[in-house]
């Protein structure tokens, strides 16, 4: 057939319009900033929240049940995808609202492409939540990570954003390489990109073992660098600690609900043929993760390291619930574990907003409260605050009755449910050794005499935004049914396991 | 032997002699004048196995806009090759192993049967030239990551300018507007001034 017979077909553009009127609204909202003369950019940030929430309505308008595939199978739009891009809508909007002040007093941080960049990193999250194919897994994943480099070197007069960016780029270059390289070795051993049809092949039996674990090697070390897990977290500290507070509530939040949806793509939808290889991976990284983020973060003196590490242990701990989904073969957990692991990531970016919300809540123009001594006396300048970043950190610490408590009971359920009761053992002893960072800071807040007894101001809508997002803890610690049901409706609905 | 094996050994030879020189030459300016032809040549190479995709984007992204850039770079840099190259004799075992362990690995990887899955899947024969297969593939099946590599493309030029542009204000662009409206007195201001003598106004050392 020449190429004049060629029919042309346009490509069933319907479950993808939520990418598509993010894109056309970055587009217009970069142009929109040329002609804004405040210095504030009102104007380009409502129009950004106003994206956000149009996307989520254009993503809620089109939900259901049905896994459909577009764009020649490379694009999937399934409920999983739904429910993770609604979260990402969600969080952004809350970022986005935490960082407003924190961006206008530091002319730098607080033009125009402060607001389209994040739309882009945004865009470049939907394309990883809604991806098919080792290809759209990549290009989401270099799209988001460009708009973070550039984010983090946004203060461009600062020398540690600049340094922090830098090895941002740099590990991240060196990570998105490990990741290709994986994946064409599986193309190599599979002769395909396309998730399903990789796990039909592999099913099927016909490929070279030996060349696909070494390609899965590659794969999911540059998974595990993306998600910030030992051994390739190193990027994480610098990163969280030397990027403006305002970028690394972004880069701390949103991005760990689009690595998980990839992570849970690649390795449960395309490979899970080879879970036994992969399992033990993970299962490696998962431990070495909580032992030595849980005990770094002792160390740290700086509220954003000590997130830094928190996350790197959090993290360690939601890979538990990936790595024990198949048991000798046997994949009666899978759902369980899958979805608690999909409730723990739902529930650290939630505590993890909070957290980094209330550094922003704190800062002011040329003052950062990075410092954990920053917190002292919080209680005397404004109990409820106090009261506020008590419940996250309790959360955090995954104390009984917050709902940090049930995302780390429902992967230790899945954990012990796969019989490895020596990984729940270390598991809860090292959250017990993470404890203690945690109640350090409420001690630092209730017990210790104000450094500086000025009372907190700031807008009244990121006031009530950490009040929401600290009674949202609290509130879904009482009742996390919900949550829980809507991720097990997600795994169900959207794994090829359980179709 | 026909024209297309003269034409191969050709451009084979012009290729070994001009990347041999762009590691041998002293002058970095010719090293990287070497490398546009052994570019070049290779497109010749590539043109020959009916690759016309490749051999036109080497030719026209590689020599046509990398190494120009790279030409430029060079010619700022102050290069000093003679310091550069003070430890090569000493390093030259070290780099010589190194060098026959690769060419090894690489003989074996290549000569081993593992990627044996593609002998017996003979891609389907390609009658159009490949740039219209390419084309085609990219703007039907591939239309999505395309797309999405063009928005990653926007995303590098917004953080090109955001991380580098300065404020427009202080570019020194003149208001044609503003500047026919001047008026004289709004250049000049005269002032009278009683004289004065000339010792009196000269500003002493220590002001």
């Amino acid at each position: 057939m020449t190429l004049a017979e060629m029919p042309f077909i346009l490509p069933d553009l319907r479950p993808a319009s939520a990418e598509l009127f993010v894109l056309a609204m970055a587009c217009l909202i970069l142009f929109v900033d040329l002609f804004v003369k405040d210095t504030r950019r009102t104007a380009v940030f409502a129009l950004t929240q106003l994206t956000l929430v149009g996307a989520a309505v254009v993503t809620w308008a089109g939900t259901s049940g049905e896994v459909v595939y577009t764009f020649s199978n490379m694009y999937v739009h399934d409920f999983l995808a739904d429910m993770l891009k609604q979260l990402l809508y969600l969080t952004d909007i809350i970022v986005l609202f935490y960082a407003r002040a924190y961006v206008v007093d530091r002319p730098l941080l607080g033009r125009g492409e402060f607001y389209t960049l994040t739309l882009f990193a945004t865009l470049g999250m939907m394309v990883m939540i809604s991806a098919n194919h080792f290809i759209t897994i990549f290009l989401g994943v270099e799209l988001l990570s460009l708009s973070l480099y550039a984010m983090v070197a946004l203060n461009r007069d600062s020398a540690t954003a600049a340094e922090a960016a830098m090895k941002y780029l740099v590990l991240g270059a060196l990570a998105s390489g490990l990741m290709l390289y994986g994946m064409s070795m599986i193309y190599g051993a599979v002769g395909s990109l396309e998730i399903g049809e990789v796990a039909e092949r592999l099913q099927a039996g016909v490929a070279n073992h030996s060349i696909l674990v070494l390609g899965l090697v590659f794969l999911v070390a540059g998974l595990a660098f993306k998600l910030g897990v030992v051994p390739f977290h190193m990027w994480i500290p610098d990163v969280y600690h030397g990027a403006p507070t305002a970028v690394g509530l972004f880069i701390g939040t949103a991005p760990k609900l689009a690595a998980f949806a990839i992570v849970l793509r690649i390795l449960a939808n395309g490979l899970l043929t080879l879970s036994y290889d992969w399992q033990m991976m993970l299962l490696i990284m998962a431990v070495l993760s909580i032992v030595l983020g849980n005990v770094a973060a002792i160390a740290q003196h700086n509220f954003k390291r000590m997130l830094a590490y928190s996350a790197i242990a959090h993290m360690g701990f939601m890979l538990l619930g990936l790595a024990v989904g198949v048991v000798g073969g046997d994949a009666r957990f899978t759902l369980n574990a899958y979805s608690s692991a999909l409730f723990y990531v739902v529930i650290y970016v939630l505590s993890s907003a909070g957290a980094f919300g209330m550094i922003l809540l704190m800062a002011r123009a040329g003052f950062e409260a990075e410092d954990l001594d920053d917190y002292k006396g919080l209680n005397r300048r404004n109990p409820w605050f106090a009261a506020m970043l008590m419940m996250l950190m309790l959360s955090m610490a995954g104390i009984p009755f917050f709902v940090g408590f049930f995302a780390k009971f429902a992967v230790l359920q899945a954990v012990v449910a796969s019989g490895q009761i020596w990984l729940a053992v270390v598991a809860v002893i090292f959250s017990l050794i993470g404890a203690f960072y945690y109640l350090r800071v409420v001690k630092l807040m209730y017990f210790d005499a104000p450094a500086d007894p000025t009372p907190i101001q700031a807008p009244l809508e990121v006031k009530a935004l950490i009040s929401a997002n600290g009674l949202a803890v609290a509130l879904l610690g009482l009742f996390p049914d919900t949550l829980m049901w809507f991720c097990l409706l997600a795994i169900r609905l959207s794994l090829s396991v359980f179709a | 032997m026909d024209f297309k094996s003269v034409v191969f050994y050709l451009f084979s030879a012009v290729l070994v002699f001009a990347s041999l020189r762009v590691i041998t030459a002293r002058n970095p300016v010719r090293a990287v004048l070497y490398l546009v032809l052994a570019f070049v040549s290779g497109g010749g190479i590539w043109m020959l196995l009916e690759a016309e995709f490749l051999a036109i984007t080497l030719v026209l992204v590689y020599v046509g806009a990398v190494m120009v850039l790279f030409l430029f770079v060079v010619m700022l840099l102050d290069i000093n090759l003679d310091r550069l190259r003070e430890g090569f004799w000493s390093y030259l075992p070290l780099g010589a192993t190194v060098g026959a362990l690769m060419a090894l690995e690489m003989g074996v990887v290549i000569g081993g049967s593992y990627f044996d899955l593609f002998e017996n899947r003979v891609p389907a024969l390609v009658t159009d030239s490949n740039v219209k297969e390419i084309g085609r593939l990219i703007y039907t099946d591939y239309v999505y990551p395309f797309e999405v590599a063009s928005v990653i493309l926007l995303v590098g030029i917004v953080a090109a300018i955001a991380l580098t542009g300065r404020q427009r204000r202080q570019t020194k662009a003149m208001d044609p507007a503003q500047q026919v409206l001047v008026k004289a007195s709004d250049r000049v201001r005269l002032v009278s001034m009683p004289s004065e003598k000339l010792e009196d106004s000269v500003p002493q050392a220590g002001e």
